[in-house]
């Protein structure tokens, strides 16, 4: 008998991770890093499903948040919503098996990309409580409602049902979760109830309600009618297919030549198309997908990236759109002036995206310090990371000093300003699987900035009419406050009386103000040109003269 | 110049915007632009001088009510506060002296130094009176030493007997009363530390002369000095600077006067100055070429603006200066003429050029 070598025991300890067990020791790859953020997070992926749920099914979404504070660091969490519902035999495995779900394989805008969130959510309810999560839903008036208490399996990485009945709900349709975890509840930037705020802006289609841990009960009204256009699916173009994906799509294809995969596989690949990667590439194009070697597949891939192909259709995405926008900022910050501006689609690695931008100025907003930035991707807020995130290097890249805002070099600029930075994608290229920073591709970024100027502009234009017309009315009531000074300079000068001085000038203002209020204008169209209008002043010296 | 009763003018001043208030008019003061566009050089005279554009300031102006509110006070805290008891002050105390908020503002009737300052030009140029007769004086800058004697605020001062320092030259040169003058000429120079070299080598002792200095830019004060000993004694002033491009323009604003102060020029130029060195001939003629330094972009910019001025474009001597210093690509420091002995320059260079009137004019 063979000799037991270091390797055969090596063997035994080696053996397969689940993904559940992979996740539970890397938690932080989900965004549930503290406890803080794991509280965000729940509620976050519960509320991002129901909101996509509900536009899949062309419903007008109305969402119940509820956070109940058990113990110090102990929550109950709680997201209804009047979506479509879920078939029963789907539950188990929506909820309780990881990188289960619709979104994965296949490219459309929608909130949750990887189809890992909900799951992940129970999951760490699960490590922090050992209690799993309640799942209730209804998929019509005249279905019964279910109800489920589902556990992982964190080996297998299987759900577990530890209850499973049929109850009475109120509702017709709908899905309701309840999760216990251990979270902190803090107010500021990264809180939920920021979240909350955030989410209601950039959906202003759906109707939230949210229960603070404070018992607060905070209404987010809805702020329109109209359901967003619903995004479409669409096939992968060929520029964003990376090598190993290549592989994988020609082992799964039922196509059965090289070319008919091509074509039937990716959008935008004619026949012509199909045949000219194929000639680059020197592949027989009637070859079987299944018979193509790496080294063939590498051929293809750069032949791909040499082959001149248009750009993927845009039409399968779905921006807020401006007046959509507008409306949301309206009824989230209050302030004096709002504008958007939605730029047309545009393409990064073969993937079509949107930029939008909102624009809030003034009115409460705090006048002192960096604006405020909300940046959102597919109408999900990112509340981490901003450093991190292509919006802040097209917000710092931009000179707002054009646009009446000041910023120092490479900064944030200052002023009463918050700037809605959307990005909508069938794929939102994150930094990390935590989803909450964008990605630097310079299309992106391009089309940030772009979005970004023209808002820019607008806001600027407002500025100029109004706050400009404030401030030329403040400086006349200064005139009422020099006269004094002047009066009693003169009247140290000359001997004469004070009063006297100071009542003709006062008289003189009072006949004159709509004079000034001219010559304020003209004086200002002066300052524009960068002329001096007074004397003395920019002198050309041509000498540093010591006197 | 006419003697003025500088409390008198700047009350006049005011009684002329107050005789306006009373009339219901918006109150306005005119006086000479003082921008490069409205410097002339008076072709008669040879100096610097404003031009006959004029600007008007008015109160119920926006872009000027600050300005004039400023000029107005700037002018009674003169008046009142130095005039009125005697005293002098310098230009950062007047700065404070008018420095305070509008009540119900946060606006300064001044925030920086720069706008009293420049109220007290345009007093100057409103008024006619002198900064020095206004009782407000720059910082003393430069030294002189000769065998001179002086009365100053009492005191006899004997320029001959000052050890290495010398006089430090006031910035009112106004008041002094010259005692005794025996010298035949002035010597300026550029540079503080070739004075002291001339000053411990007794110079002025040896030669019968006045030498003097500032550091860099010439003074006010010290353009007033020579100006009176050049009109009250007939003394010609010689210039040495570095032979460059900025030693070319120290001489032209002590002869022609300059930009910022066209409207002194006549308390200020002197005419007659010549320019004993350093020459691009001397150059050649010392063997100073080893002690180049080259020439840089900014260099040769100010070259091509001093050699376009109007007082020197017909200036054959100068022109011809001016080319040999783009072709020398160089320019060398009055102290190179050390690297042949340390008192060769009050020894050999300056007594040989003034002998034989080596002067560029």
């Amino acid at each position: 008998m063979a000799e037991r070598t270091k390797a055969h025991e090596l063997a035994e300890m080696q053996r397969e991770i689940s993904i559940s067990e992979f996740f539970t020791k890397n938690r932080h790859l989900l965004g549930f890093d503290n406890p803080r953020k794991a509280l965000l997070m729940a509620v976050k992926e519960a509320v991002d499903n129901s909101l996509d749920a509900c536009t899949e099914a062309k419903i007008l979404p109305d969402i119940y948040i509820e956070l109940q504070q058990l113990k110090e660091d102990r929550f109950k969490v709680i997201v209804e919503d009047n979506g479509p519902g879920i078939v029963k035999e789907q539950i188990p495995n929506i909820f309780g098996k990881l990188l289960y779900g619709s979104k994965f394989h296949r490219l459309r805008q929608g909130m949750g990309q990887q189809g890992i969130g909900i799951s992940a959510v129970l999951l760490y309810g699960q490590l922090t409580t050992g209690k799993g999560m309640i799942v209730t839903s209804k998929i019509g008036a005249k279905y019964k409602a279910h109800y489920y208490e589902i556990h992982i399996d964190t080996q297998k990485n299987e759900p577990i049902i530890k209850q499973d009945k049929i109850v009475e709900w109120k509702n017709d349709q709908g899905t309701r979760i309840e999760v216990e975890l251990q979270g902190i509840y803090q107010k500021g930037k990264q809180s939920v109830d920021e979240y909350v705020k955030e989410i209601a802006l950039i959906n202003p289609h759906a109707k939230i309600i949210y229960k603070t841990p404070e018992k607060e009960t905070i209404n987010y009204a809805r702020g329109i009618q109209a359901l967003p256009k619903e995004p479409k699916e669409i096939k992968p173009h060929p520029y964003g297919v990376e090598l190993g994906a290549l592989i994988k799509m020609m082992q799964a294809t039922r196509a059965n030549t090289v070319s008919g995969f091509l074509q039937s596989d990716f959008c935008r690949v004619s026949s012509s198309v199909a045949e000219e990667i194929c000639a680059k590439a020197k592949v027989n194009p009637r070859a079987k997908p299944v018979t193509i070697a790496r080294d063939e597949a590498e051929s293809l891939y750069n032949a791909i990236q040499a082959t001149k192909i248009i750009a993927p259709p845009t039409d399968c995405l779905s921006p807020v759109g401006e007046e959509a926008l507008i409306k949301g900022l309206k009824k989230e910050v209050d302030a004096e002036f709002y504008c958007a501006v939605s730029r047309p689609p545009s393409v990064y690695r073969g993937m079509p995206f949107s930029i939008e931008v909102g624009i809030a100025y003034g009115g409460s907003l705090e006048k002192e310090g960096a604006i405020r930035i909300m940046r959102f991707a597919n109408r999900v807020p990112l509340l981490y990371q901003q450093g991190a995130c292509a919006t802040s290097e097209s917000i710092t890249d931009t000179a707002w000093k054009n646009y009446g805002l000041s910023q120092s070099k490479d900064s944030i600029p200052a002023g009463p300003v918050v700037a809605v930075v959307h990005m909508v994608s069938v794929w939102v290229p994150f930094t990390s699987e935590a989803k909450e920073a964008v990605a630097h591709y310079p299309e992106i970024i391009k089309e940030m900035k772009l979005a970004l100027q023209e808002a820019g502009r607008q806001m600027y234009s407002y500025i100029r009419k109004t706050v400009r017309a404030r401030e030329q009315q403040e400086r006349v009531n200064l005139f009422e406050k020099y006269i004094p000074e002047l009066a009693g300079s003169l009247a140290n000068l000359t001997g004469e009386k004070k009063a006297v001085i100071q009542e003709s000038l006062e008289k003189s203002l009072k006949k004159g103000m709509k004079d000034l209020l001219a010559e304020i204008k003209e004086a200002e169209k002066i300052e524009v040109k960068g002329k001096n209008i007074a004397f003395g002043e920019k002198q050309e010296t041509l000498e540093a003269e010591n006197d | 110049m006419t003697k003025q009763d500088p409390k008198k003018e700047l009350k006049e001043m005011g009684l002329k915007i107050v005789e306006q208030i009373k009339k219901g008019k918006n109150p306005e003061i005119t006086f000479p632009l003082r921008n490069l566009s409205n410097i002339v050089f008076d072709k008669k005279t040879r100096t610097l001088k404003l031009g006959d554009k004029e600007g008007t300031r008015s109160f119920f102006n926006v872009a000027h009510a600050k300005k004039f509110l400023q000029t107005v006070e700037v002018a009674s805290v003169i008046k009142e506060k130095l005039l009125g008891t005697g005293k002098h002050s310098s230009l950062r105390d007047v700065f404070y002296m008018v420095k305070r908020t509008v009540p119900g503002t946060n606006v300064n009737l001044v925030d920086e130094q720069t706008e009293s300052d420049k109220a007290i030009e345009d007093l100057e140029v409103i008024t006619n009176l002198s900064r020095e007769q206004m009782h407000v004086n720059a910082n003393k800058n430069g030294s002189v030493a000769g065998k001179v004697i002086i009365e100053d605020r009492g005191d006899t001062i004997d320029w001959s007997k000052l050890g290495s320092g010398g006089w430090s030259i006031p910035s009112n040169v106004e008041e002094i009363k010259f005692k005794k003058v025996d010298a035949k000429y002035i010597l300026y120079m550029e540079k503080a530390a070739v004075w002291e070299r001339l000053n411990e080598d007794k110079y002025w002792q040896k030669n019968q002369a006045i030498i003097m200095s500032s550091q860099g830019q010439t003074t006010r004060g010290i353009r007033r000095l020579l100006q009176r000993l050049y009109e009250e004694y007939n003394l010609p002033i010689y210039v040495l600077c570095d032979g460059d491009i900025y030693g070319a323009y120290i001489y032209s604003v002590i002869k022609y006067g300059s930009i910022a102060l066209a409207h002194a020029s006549e308390r200020l130029t002197i005419p007659g100055v010549k320019y004993v060195g350093i020459t691009m001939d001397d150059i050649e003629k010392y063997d100073l070429k080893k002690h180049f330094i080259k020439l840089d972009e900014k260099d040769y910019a100010r070259i091509k603006q001093v050699s376009e001025y109007e007082w020197f474009k017909d200036n054959k001597a100068w022109q011809r200066q001016f080319k040999m210093m783009k072709d020398f690509k160089s320019k060398v420091e009055i102290q190179s003429l050390s690297s042949k002995d340390i008192s060769f320059v009050s020894e050999k260079y300056l007594p040989e050029k003034i002998k034989n009137k080596e002067f560029l004019d």
